[in-house]
């Protein structure tokens, strides 16, 4: 098959976390001068939009790129388990030590689900913090 | 009687945690949103009121005067906040889409020139739930 079979496919999913953005090496001033209001001590929150895009040729057999059903399982269960209903800052590993951004929330999802599909599928993930702001991890 | 709509959008994080129960109860009665260190939503406020337009500008009310009254009002006390820890407003109270939007109609109805009413508090906590309050 040449590169022209190559599909996108995709799955939308949401999650709700409570956050703040702190870095723990800078006084309290300087978090607040930096992040401002999303720095508030007490946490704030996000309806995030996650949207997972693989990329591939459809399989010989099914005519899927990916079964969207497991996939669905992948992400819920490597992703929204950890995330849904969570505070990020102390919920998590993954952001106890790092400060979550939505750059790094995507990255931190990209590596999670990664391992769990196939290598020979290109793997994107953008993820929306607010209707007006997201971001895209790895920039292809 | 014309209906004028205003929306609005925060970010604030809470949990529902009844204080008088056990922590088993709570996470009997509110699942995943009784979750101690909190999670949070986006949320779309719209603001409707009524009345009559003005004669001689042709308005309900001054739009952007109904913007600076809930930013003043409500924005500014719920965005990037806590609404169980930071909101003086919801202080004592089940930080749960209905109280909010309760609140939130409490906060701005004394605040509206003589001629104007407030109809409806409408609350979205995610695209796929809101609540509309009336004021009765």
């Amino acid at each position: 098959m040449s590169m022209n079979n190559k599909v996108a496919v995709y799955r939308k999913e949401h999650f709700n976390a409570a956050h703040r953005l702190f870095n723990a090496t800078w006084s309290d001033a300087t978090n607040a001068a930096v992040f401002g209001k999303c720095s508030n001590p007490n946490y704030h929150g996000h309806n995030y939009e996650l949207i997972v895009k693989l990329v591939g040729e459809p399989d010989a057999n099914t005519g899927y790129v990916m079964d969207l059903k497991i996939l669905s399982d992948i992400i819920r269960e490597t992703v929204l388990d950890k995330f849904d209903h969570k505070n990020l800052n102390l919920d998590t590993e993954a952001f106890k030590h790092l400060n979550p951004t939505a750059e790094n929330i995507a990255i931190v999802i990209y590596n999670l689900l990664r391992p769990k599909i196939k290598p020979e599928l290109e793997l994107q993930v953008r993820l929306y913090e607010t209707e007006r702001n997201f971001v895209e991890y790895p920039v292809l | 009687m014309v209906y004028l709509t205003r929306l609005e959008h925060f970010n604030a994080a809470h949990k529902l945690y009844n204080p008088g129960w056990s922590k088993e109860q709570n996470d009997m009665v509110f699942g995943v949103c009784a979750n101690e260190n909190w999670h949070g939503h986006n949320y779309d406020l719209y603001v409707t009121i009524k009345g009559e337009p003005n004669p001689d500008t042709g308005f309900l009310m001054d739009v952007k005067k109904l913007k600076i009254l809930i930013k003043e009002q409500v924005i500014n006390k719920v965005d990037h906040k806590n609404l169980n820890l930071d909101v003086d407003f919801m202080q004592g109270k089940m930080c749960s889409t209905e109280n909010l939007a309760m609140g939130i109609w409490q906060q701005l109805q004394p605040h509206l020139p003589p001629q104007v009413s407030l109809h409806c508090i409408k609350l979205y906590e995610t695209a796929r739930i809101y609540v509309e309050y009336f004021g009765d």
